[in-house]
C-alpha cells in the first residue's frame, strides 16, 4: 500500500459515504429544530422571536397577498439603480486614474479622503440635499458602491503585469487595443472582487437607507412590523435580506466563472 | 581535427574596417551606441552588425548589458538620435513566455495581427512548433516548454527578418532545452531570419550560432566565428571555442587548457587540474 492510498480525502469516511453537501446541512437543520422546539414549549415567547413555522406561514401569506413581491421589487430596484450608478461612476474614475498619471493625481487624493467617511453617516446630509423620496436612498447606495469598485479596479489596472504589456506592445498592440486586449482583461479579477464587495455593501446600505421615511420596500415592512411587535414579519424580511446578499454573491460567482474561465482555479473545478 | 576554422577577431579592427562595397545590406547595424541609466554607463560606443539570415549569440556576464542591447534592437528601449538600424519586421521571444492568460493559445499567437487569415496563420505557426493540437486551450494548461514554443510561434507568425531571443530557454529543464535548440535551428533554416540570442550559457551559444559575441565593458569585447558543422557535438573544436569564450568572459576554464584540448574529451565530468 502506498502512502497516497492511506491519505483520507475530505468527503470519504470509511464505510458510509456522505456527500459533502448533505453533511453540511445537518447542523443548520438541527438549530432550526431547536428553535421551533423552544417556541412551541414557550421558552422563546413570540414577542421575542416567532417560531420558524409561524415565520414560514407569514411568509406564505405575504407571498400569496402579493405584499412581499411588491415591496421586494421596490427594494430590488433601489439596489439595482444604486449599483448601476455606483459601478458607472467608480468604474469611470478608476479607468481615468488607472490609465493616466494626471488622472491619478487629480482623482485619487479626493477619493481616498472621501472613502474614509462612513457612508451611512452622510444620510442626514443626503436628506437635506435630496429630500426623503427615492433619491437619497439610491444616492447612498451609489456612493457606497463607488468606493469598492474604484479601489479594486484602480489597483487591478495598476497591477497588470508590465511584462505582458511590454510583450503586447512589442507585437504592435497599442493604444485602445492595448487597453481592451491586455489591461482590462488583466484588471478583471480585481474588478469582480470589487463588484462582490460592492454588492455586499449595497445590501447593507439598503437596509439603513430604507428606514428613511419608507413608504414601500422591505424597510417599510420592517418598520411597520416593529411598531406592531410582529417578529415573524421582521424575520421574514431578515431572511429576504440574507437571500438578497446570497443571490448577489451567487451572481458575481456566476459572472466570474464565465469571465475568468482562463484561471487555473476555474480550470480544475 | 584542430581548429583552423575557428578564429578570433580582435573587435577593434573589425569596427573600423570599411565595408566591402558589394556587401548586401545587413539585417542589423548599430554604430557607436551609448546607453546609460543615470550615472551608470551600460553600453558605450557599441558597434554591431548582423547579416541577413545570420545566427548570432550574445554572451556576457550578468549586468553586462546583454538584455539592454536586445531591448534596444527590439525597439522596447529608446534609441533616439543614435545609429541603430533594424528591420521593421522583428519579433521577440522573452525569457518567460509572456502569454496573455486570458486568451486562448491561438489568440495569443495572433496578438496584434490584422487580417482575416490570422487564425489560419496561427494554426500553421503552431503546427510548425508541434502544438497544433493545443491551439484552443488556455495558456495556464501548458507546460513550460510548450508555453515557450507558443511564444516562438507567436514570433514566427509575423515572418520576422530579425528574431530576438532573450535567454528563452533559461528556465527550461536540460532535456527540453536540447529539443528547443533543435526546433529553433530547424525554424531558422526554414524561415532564414537573422537571429540574435542572448544567453549566459556558453555551450548553448556554441551549439546554435554562426558567430558568438562577448559583451563586456559596454561594447563587443570578443567575437568567435563558429564554422563547426551542425549538429555540434562536444569535441575538440567545440572545447577550443568554449575555452576562448570563457576566457573572454573572465573565467579560466583550465590552466592547462591546451593540453586538454589536444586529447579528445571523453571524460564524463570535468577533471579538475591542479597547477604545480
Amino acid at each position: 500500500m502506498t502512502l497516497v492510498d492511506t491519505i483520507r480525502f475530505p468527503g470519504t469516511y470509511s464505510g458510509v459515504r456522505w456527500s459533502r453537501f448533505g453533511r453540511r446541512w445537518v447542523s443548520p437543520l438541527l438549530l432550526l429544530a431547536l428553535w421551533e422546539l423552544g417556541a412551541r414549549t414557550g421558552v422563546i415567547p413570540p414577542r421575542v422571536l416567532a417560531a420558524p413555522s409561524a415565520v414560514a406561514a407569514t411568509f406564505w401569506g405575504m407571498v400569496v397577498s402579493g405584499e412581499l413581491a411588491g415591496n421586494l421589487g421596490v427594494s430590488f430596484l433601489r439596489v439595482a439603480v444604486g449599483l448601476a450608478i455606483g459601478v458607472a461612476i467608480g468604474g469611470a474614475l478608476a479607468l481615468t486614474a488607472g490609465l493616466s498619471r494626471i488622472g491619478e493625481d487629480v482623482i485619487d487624493p479626493p477619493v481616498q479622503m472621501l472613502r474614509t467617511l462612513p457612508v451611512l453617516a452622510l444620510s442626514p446630509l443626503f436628506i437635506v440635499w435630496f429630500g426623503i423620496d427615492e433619491t437619497p436612498k439610491v444616492a447612498l447606495i451609489a456612493l457606497a458602491v463607488t468606493f469598492p469598485i474604484y479601489l479594486n479596479l484602480f489597483s487591478g489596472i495598476r497591477s497588470v503585469d508590465p511584462k505582458l504589456i511590454e510583450a503586447a506592445q512589442s507585437f504592435g498592440v497599442r493604444g485602445f487595443d492595448l487597453i481592451r486586449q491586455v489591461i482590462l482583461p488583466g484588471a478583471r479579477p480585481s474588478f469582480l472582487l470589487g463588484l462582490r464587495f460592492a454588492l455586499a455593501v449595497a445590501v447593507l446600505v439598503l437596509v439603513v437607507a430604507e428606514q428613511i421615511n419608507a413608504q414601500a420596500g422591505l424597510g417599510y415592512l420592517i418598520n411597520n412590523a416593529r411598531d406592531f411587535l410582529r417578529t415573524d414579519i421582521i424575520v421574514v424580511c431578515l431572511v429576504i435580506y440574507a437571500l438578497l446578499g446570497l443571490g448577489a454573491d451567487g451572481l458575481v460567482r456566476a459572472i466570474e466563472r464565465r469571465a475568468l474561465a482562463w484561471r487555473p482555479s476555474f480550470l480544475k473545478a | 581535427m584542430s581548429n583552423p576554422a575557428v578564429r578570433a577577431t580582435p573587435i577593434a579592427s573589425l569596427a573600423s574596417a570599411p565595408l566591402p562595397p558589394a556587401a548586401p545590406a545587413p539585417a542589423v547595424e548599430v554604430r557607436g551606441f551609448d546607453r546609460r541609466f543615470g550615472d551608470v554607463v551600460v553600453l558605450q560606443g557599441l558597434d554591431l552588425r548582423i547579416e541577413q539570415g545570420e545566427f548570432v549569440a550574445l554572451l556576457g556576464r550578468s549586468g553586462s548589458g546583454k538584455t539592454t542591447l536586445l531591448r534596444t534592437l527590439a525597439g522596447l528601449d529608446p534609441a533616439e538620435g543614435q545609429s541603430v538600424r533594424t528591420p521593421s519586421a522583428r519579433a521577440v521571444v522573452f525569457q518567460e513566455p509572456r502569454l496573455l492568460p486570458w486568451k486562448r493559445v491561438w489568440r495569443n499567437v495572433t496578438l496584434g495581427l490584422a487580417g482575416g487569415d490570422a487564425k489560419a496563420r496561427a494554426e500553421a505557426a503552431l503546427a510548425e512548433v508541434g502544438l497544433e493540437h493545443r491551439a484552443t486551450v488556455w495558456p495556464s494548461t501548458l507546460s513550460g516548454g510548450e508555453a515557450q514554443r507558443v511564444a516562438l510561434a507567436r514570433a514566427l507568425v509575423r515572418e520576422p527578418r530579425l528574431l530576438l531571443l532573450d535567454e528563452p530557454f533559461a528556465s527550461l529543464d536540460a532535456l527540453t532545452r536540447i529539443r528547443m535548440h533543435d526546433l529553433v535551428l530547424s525554424l531558422w533554416r526554414r524561415h532564414a531570419p537573422a537571429v540574435l540570442i542572448v544567453t549566459h550559457d556558453v555551450d548553448e551559444a556554441i551549439a546554435l550560432a554562426d558567430r558568438v559575441l562577448v559583451l563586456d565593458g559596454g561594447r563587443i569585447a570578443a567575437e568567435e566565428r563558429i564554422d563547426l558543422p551542425r549538429p555540434r557535438e562536444v569535441g575538440a573544436g567545440f572545447q577550443a571555442v568554449r575555452r576562448r569564450l570563457l576566457g573572454a568572459l573572465g573565467v579560466d576554464p583550465a590552466p592547462h587548457g591546451e593540453h586538454r584540448a589536444a586529447a579528445p574529451s571523453v571524460a564524463p565530468f570535468p577533471v579538475r587540474e591542479v597547477s604545480p
